[in-house]
């Protein structure tokens, strides 16, 4: 296997940063940029919260008067009491911040960008400009998004799917399907060129700048992860930028590629012909389903990472869960058609996407009986980081199981519209994400900033929000089943009203479980400050973030590239170090 | 000739330039196979296709940017020769060249533009009219991009500096992909619109 060398030639990549501006704002250094990326998702998953807070305070008391909210929007909300389209709008904001700039940014540009080069032995990512772009392009989709609640029409309706020609007609479809659909367009258009220029980066610069020693074979399993998402992301956003092209060609510019002739939408012919919504939905799907492993594969990279570091123990058959990032990223690309099992799918290609979708199941349960295979008989360090992992195994099984049915069209045409499949992908997609997010958040965090975070309150946050999440979405399972259908505002008929119940007990759930969240914060932003101060490998790992020190110099380490001599999974072989052997180490 | 301390300190090996070539390959190519499924799919979804002639002046472009790849690789060729600070120039003479010939395929696809909108034909007017504006619109939007990357190549060869061969052999690469896709895209409109 070839092995490139970082020379010292290469050195410096780039001039350190002499002002202010440089340094934090517009800033070519890798880790400053993952830092950047993490704090924009930060921004986003407060915002996005937030919103899941009202929706949720409507659906258990649809009266309810909320304070402020009519000031946020007098039509949307008169008196405070949010309108069925209102409703609508804050879940498509919801699910589009957190998909888009909270799922995706995190795991994958955040963490990746900060700890990517590192780990490879690399001075910074082979493009640093590109880099820095990256994240600009990515911030300023998101603040296009953000301005749709500040414009007269408001926010969009039409679901993070965005479907046509809901979504392509304009104003005459609703509150929010004018400017506010427009700008949703072009958020997420923005947001695609943003990971492109992500994952040219980060594909190149692990192939490129490992340093060297580094073979493919001695890659750390997150990196693998990072340069297999950065693959599916290539396709995926290339096929999602000219779709959103072609849409917001469709509203401003009176194409027909998703808008149907003789289509008469408030009273009104709508002036286009032939267009076919169904195209939006295939070209959707395609980025779709693979986005849900951008979302999810590099949360697989961090826990197979961090879990054997607590462990003491080597990853349990690491060519294995490579093979299986692999497999799952191929087979990605060959699920899509299972989201529109109800379009009116012919059933025989309602069989040929059910397949896959059944198989892909099983390199991602080869993953997780890996991680137990991991901890079976270890003895694990039940820090924080660790715990976060084993509750990412949990709910990503909880989740997972539920996607068994969902996989079968005859099952899915009953569940698809309801709460299942919320309980289902917020589960799998969403708080298993969200723990791997801790979970690296604090692994990390000591090479981050210099300092340790405190265990107390981590392991507070952990148990309280690991109940939390279960009491949110496991009762949405038998909301689903019971017939409670998705992107209802309220379910206040006869048939319905007898779970309302259940509906405040899921509400209750969720303001409890994000005021959690408060503890998570007080803990990051004291520990920045006053944490005790980090030393280089605080957790005794083998990988290179942690061969220099905490915070790393500019220039990673120091101007002398590592040389590494071994993977990244010699726990429990003792040697100098103690009962881990560091790649470095000969 | 500018002082060598005075380049960008910023430094782009040669390898990853062109690793990050064929990555931009991939994506773009991805790109335009999706709006080429789309196309498609539109021509299938309604009987709303209407029929038109490309205007003859693309094939005048063609040859343009095909050209422009030729004179790209005598100037690669120059570049390579054993004393390349005598023939630095001649490389660089011939880059203008290249890029002279994409900046006249450039404004020959808007002469196309110019000549379908007097015939009628605008992006709203058919899907197929909107598919020929769309494919031309992106094709040219990424030349462009070639077009920055040749002047950054230029400047490069010009000074001699840094990595000069390596950084224009990403360059080329990126432009001849530019001049394939081209083909490929006109023979798609040949057989689709």
């Amino acid at each position: 296997m070839t092995q490139h060398v970082a020379t010292p030639a290469a050195a410096p990549h780039h001039a350190p940063p002499q002002t202010f501006l440089r340094k934090y704002v517009f800033s070519v250094d890798h880790k400053v940029i993952g830092k950047q990326y993490l704090g924009l998702a930060l921004v986003a998953v407060c915002t996005g919260m937030f919103l899941s807070w009202l929706m949720r305070l409507h659906l258990a008391y649809p009266e309810i008067a909320i304070p402020g909210l009519s000031r946020l929007s007098p039509n949307g909300a008169p008196g405070g009491v949010m309108t069925p389209e209102y409703y609508l709008s804050l879940m498509t904001m919801h699910g589009t911040i957190m998909v888009f700039f909270v799922l995706t940014t995190a795991p994958f540009a955040g963490f990746g960008n900060f700890a990517l080069p590192l780990q490879v032995g690399a001075e910074d990512m082979a493009f640093p400009r590109i880099n820095m772009m990256s994240f600009w392009v990515t911030f300023v989709a998101f603040v296009v998004l953000i301005a749709a609640f500040f414009i007269p029409d408001g926010p969009p309706l039409s679901g993070w799917t965005a479907y046509a020609p809901l979504s392509a007609v304009g104003k005459d479809a609703g509150p929010g399907q004018g400017g506010g659909q427009t700008l949703w367009a072009v958020s997420i258009a923005l947001f695609c060129v943003g990971q492109l220029l992500g994952a040219l980066n980060f594909i190149t610069t692990t192939l490129d700048l490992r340093t060297k020693g580094m073979s493919l074979a001695r890659l750390p399993y997150a990196t693998w992860a990072w340069f297999i998402t950065s693959v599916i992301g290539l396709i995926a956003f290339s096929v999602l930028l000219p779709a959103c092209i072609l849409l917001i060609l469709d509203r401003v510019a009176g194409t027909s590629f998703f808008i149907p002739a003789g289509l008469v939408i408030s009273d009104r012919l709508q002036p286009h012909s032939g267009g076919s919504p169904l195209l939006w939905q295939h070209l959707f799907w395609f980025f779709g389903h693979p986005e849900v492993y951008i979302a999810i594969l590099p949360g697989f990279g961090i826990i197979s990472q961090v879990l054997p570091a607590f462990a003491r123990k080597p990853l349990l058959g690491p060519r294995v869960f490579i093979a299986c990032l692999a497999a799952i990223g191929l087979l990605s690309y060959t699920v899509w058609g299972h989201h529109m099992f109800l379009s009116g799918m012919n059933p025989f290609s309602a069989t040929l996407f059910s397949v896959p979708t059944l198989i892909i199941t099983i390199p991602a349960t080869i993953v997780t009986l890996l991680w137990i295979g991991t901890v079976y008989g270890a003895k694990l360090r039940f820090t924080t980081a660790a715990l976060f992992c084993l509750g990412f195994a949990s709910v990503f099984v909880s989740g997972g199981i539920s996607g068994f049915f969902l996989a079968q069209p005859s099952i899915d045409v009953y569940l698809h519209g309801t709460y299942f499949v919320v309980a289902h992908f917020h589960f799998v997609m969403g708080v298993a994400a969200m723990f791997g997010i801790f979970a690296g958040t604090y692994y990390w965090f000591p090479k981050m900033f210099g300092r340790m975070m405190n265990e107390t309150l981590g392991k507070v946050h952990f148990v309280l929000t690991f109940i939390g999440v279960y009491c949110i979405f496991m009762p949405m399972h038998y909301l689903g089943l019971h017939g409670d259908v998705r992107r209802y505002s309220a379910f206040t008929d006869e048939y319905m009203k007898g779970d309302m119940p259940l509906h405040r007990f899921i509400t209750v759930a969720a303001l409890f479980t994000g005021a959690v969240q408060l503890i998570f914060f007080v803990n990051l932003i004291y520990s920045r400050f006053k944490g005790p101060k980090a030393t280089d490998n605080p957790w005794q790992s083998t990988t290179l973030e942690w061969a220099t020190t905490s915070p790393p110099p500019f220039d990673n380490f120091g101007g002398h590239p590592p040389v590494v001599y071994r993977g990244p999974n010699d726990y429990g072989t003792p040697s100098a170090a103690g009962d881990y052997t560091p790649q470095t180490t000969p | 000739m500018i002082p060598m301390r005075s380049l960008p300190v910023e430094r782009v090996s040669p390898a990853p330039a062109r690793t990050g070539v064929w990555v931009a390959v991939l994506a773009i190519s991805m790109t335009f196979a999706a709006i080429t499924s789309a196309m498609v799919a539109r021509a299938g979804a309604a009987l709303d296709w209407q029929p038109f002639r490309l205007p003859a002046v693309l094939y005048v472009n063609t040859v343009l940017l095909m050209l422009s790849s030729g004179t790209l690789e005598s100037a690669r060729s120059r570049l390579a020769q054993p004393e390349p600070r005598a023939i630095g120039g001649t490389a660089a003479h011939w880059l203008l060249v290249t890029l002279g010939l994409g900046l006249l395929f450039i404004a020959g696809q808007l002469l196309a533009w110019r000549a379908l909108a007097r015939q009628g034909w605008f992006l709203s007017t058919a899907p197929n009219s909107a598919f020929f504006y769309l494919f031309t619109a992106l094709h040219g939007l990424h030349l462009l991009g070639g077009v920055a990357a040749l002047v950054y190549a230029w400047r490069r060869v010009r000074m001699l500096g840094p990595a000069a061969a390596d950084t224009l052999g990403a360059a080329a690469l990126y432009w001849h992909f530019m001049t394939c896709l081209w083909v490929c895209v006109l023979l798609l409109l040949t057989i689709r619109l």
